[in-house]
């Protein structure tokens, strides 16, 4: 068989024959919510959070030091054995410079843009990072290996989440 | 290990486009109409059916499978419908593949389908919900992120540049000009890549596959029944998935090893044991430039952060010695998340027959490899065929 001896289906709708109402469509919003339980494990980082610090979970047998932090080792299959503080700083791992919102839609004319960055926290294993965002910095001045601090809400603003660090910020010097 | 020997043995697919006027069902008709007819067979001789389609977000329908079931052929039949993301389409032919090669079936058609136009203002914002809801989510993320923070720690980690990645979309969206069912075939500049939108800087609009409608079926059979249909069946000689951790920012981006890990598998099937040799033609999952060079290392087709000079050489060009996506890829062809996987396995059934048209590879290629990527940057599915 060659493809070039079918007529291949599928019809190419163009944008005008929606707006000229030549092909009907349905529209529909869903309008659900959801409030997520988020377990202890992540119920304790939350409340760390709140207070102005990171806490993490270890495992004794493959002694990982694991944030976000978890109630089962994913590697050894056990239970997690311990609470461990960790530091607010780390490394950037890797970065973007993000010029589009979650659905796609572009930023607005003169907003920053977005640098979302994975960064490894210290005192956790090496390699163990968290999704967090960059602050107080140019952009084309971010590096990978650059040495970052936290950036926290205000004590009274804070809620129990992760957007209580606002971004992580260069450590200077 | 004891099980029946499988064939490809037809397939079917509709063109790729940004929307189509056909439902989801319709497309995964059209697709599973032309595969009975490429192999002269009816709905009545198959005996099972597996379905794979991406996040039922896409279209807003919960319980896809079932809906897209009367469209795929599967009404009255043992039918299962697969996802792992991207990973999908070359998941459900993996699926498909034990139903026969259990002995359970001697035939099974494979069908994916995939509309994600419906889902407005972007089919992106479908993905929101991969991340975790409270870790993650609160930090309104884009699925670009994902990808950029991958790109952006695979040139540092090997020095590649832009540009250097940029050659695999000018490469991909030049072979789709010759694939009927191509959605964007063009023939580009690597200045056209670089000049085209950031969107998430290191990752351009001209770096990414674009949103597609579009279905895509082939059809499976033992090796008894094969060798009455057609006496040019392909072999499924090694099949492979595997998952990694959903805690995707605590293991280094820079290399794949969940897919490493399926190609092993699939390897170890086929009794294949130096790749690098015996695959001589591969369709890597390609929904961004940079991931065809990222899966090439993952598949142990390149050394790793040698893919890239595997590129600048021309050796994965159509008429290169490794042809990678000489279909035109996700990047050319079109990216309807699950039936691109399967138009891949579908390009290396092809390619097999030496039925490819204007894309086929010289060399009479014996051995070739359809791969599919997909869910939390964790799955990785790979398929060995050979004639
Ligand atoms: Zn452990």
């Amino acid at each position: 068989m060659e493809l070039e001896k079918f007529e291949l289906g599928a019809t190419p709708l163009k944008d005008s024959a929606i707006k000229e109402g030549k092909v009907l469509t349905v529209a529909k919003k869903p309008n659900l919510k959801y409030a997520w339980d988020n377990g202890p494990a992540i119920g304790r980082y939350l409340a760390e959070l709140k207070e102005g610090r990171i806490i993490a979970r270890k495992c004794n047998k493959c002694r990982r030091i694991m944030i976000p932090p978890r109630m089962f080792c994913e590697l050894c299959w056990r239970p997690t054995d311990e609470w461990v503080y960790v530091e607010d700083t780390g490394t950037v791992n890797t970065f973007s410079i993000c010029y589009v919102n979650w659905d796609a839609s572009r930023i607005k004319k003169g907003e920053k843009p977005h640098l979302p960055a994975v960064i490894e926290i210290d005192g956790a294993s090496p390699g163990m990072g968290i999704l967090h965002v960059l602050g107080e910095v140019e952009p084309e001045k971010i590096k990978i290996g650059m040495k970052v601090r936290a950036v926290w809400k205000k004590p009274e603003e804070r809620e129990g989440s992760i957007t209580d660090i606002l971004y992580f910020k260069p450590v200077r010097g | 290990m004891a099980y029946q020997r499988v064939a490809i043995v037809g397939a079917g697919i509709t063109k790729f486009v940004r929307r189509a006027q056909e439902t989801g069902k319709e497309l995964a008709a059209q697709a599973s109409k032309m595969a009975l007819e490429s192999c002269g067979m009816t709905m009545d001789d198959i005996e099972s059916v597996s379905l794979g389609t991406a996040p039922d977000a896409f279209d807003g329908v919960h319980m896809k499978g079932e809906y897209l079931s009367d469209g795929s052929g599967g009404w009255r039949k043992p039918y299962m419908r697969q996802f792992v993301g991207g990973g999908t389409g070359v998941f459900a032919p993996i699926h498909g593949w034990y139903h026969v090669a259990s002995g359970m079936f001697d035939t099974c058609l494979v069908v994916c389908s995939e509309k994600m136009s419906s889902c407005h203002p972007h089919p992106q914002g479908a993905f929101k919900t991969i991340f975790d809801h409270t870790t993650e989510q609160p930090l309104n993320p884009t699925l670009i992120w994902i990808f950029a923070l991958e790109m952006n720690r695979f040139m540092q980690t090997y020095g590649i540049t832009k540009e250097e990645i940029a050659l695999v979309s000018v490469k991909n969206k030049k072979n789709a000009m010759d694939h009927p069912a191509a959605q964007l075939p063009m023939e580009i500049t690597v200045e056209d890549v670089m000049n085209s939108e950031t969107l998430a800087w290191p990752v351009n609009r001209l770096d990414i596959s674009p949103a597609s409608d579009g279905a895509a079926a082939i059809v499976l059979a033992s090796e008894h029944v094969a060798k009455r249909i057609t006496d040019k069946p392909v072999w499924i000689d090694g099949v492979g998935w595997n998952l990694d951790t959903a805690y995707w920012a605590t293991r280094d981006l820079y290399y794949p090893r969940y897919v490493e890990k399926a190609a092993r598998m699939a390897y170890d099937m086929a009794g294949i044991k130096e790749p690098k040799r015996e695959i001589e033609i591969a369709e890597p999952y390609d929904p961004f430039d940079y991931k065809e060079l990222h899966h090439m290392e993952g598949l142990l087709l390149a050394d790793r952060g040698e893919a890239v000079q595997m590129l600048l050489d021309g050796k994965t060009q159509r008429d290169g010695d490794r042809p990678m996506c000489p279909s035109g890829g996700a990047l050319g062809v079109g990216n309807p998340i699950s039936a691109t996987g399967l138009m891949k396995i579908i390009e290396i059934f092809l390619q097999l027959r030496g039925e490819a048209g204007k894309r086929q590879v010289p060399g009479n290629p014996r051995c070739g490899l359809a791969q599919a990527w997909g869910d939390l940057m964790q799955v990785g599915t790979v398929v060995v065929m050979r004639r």
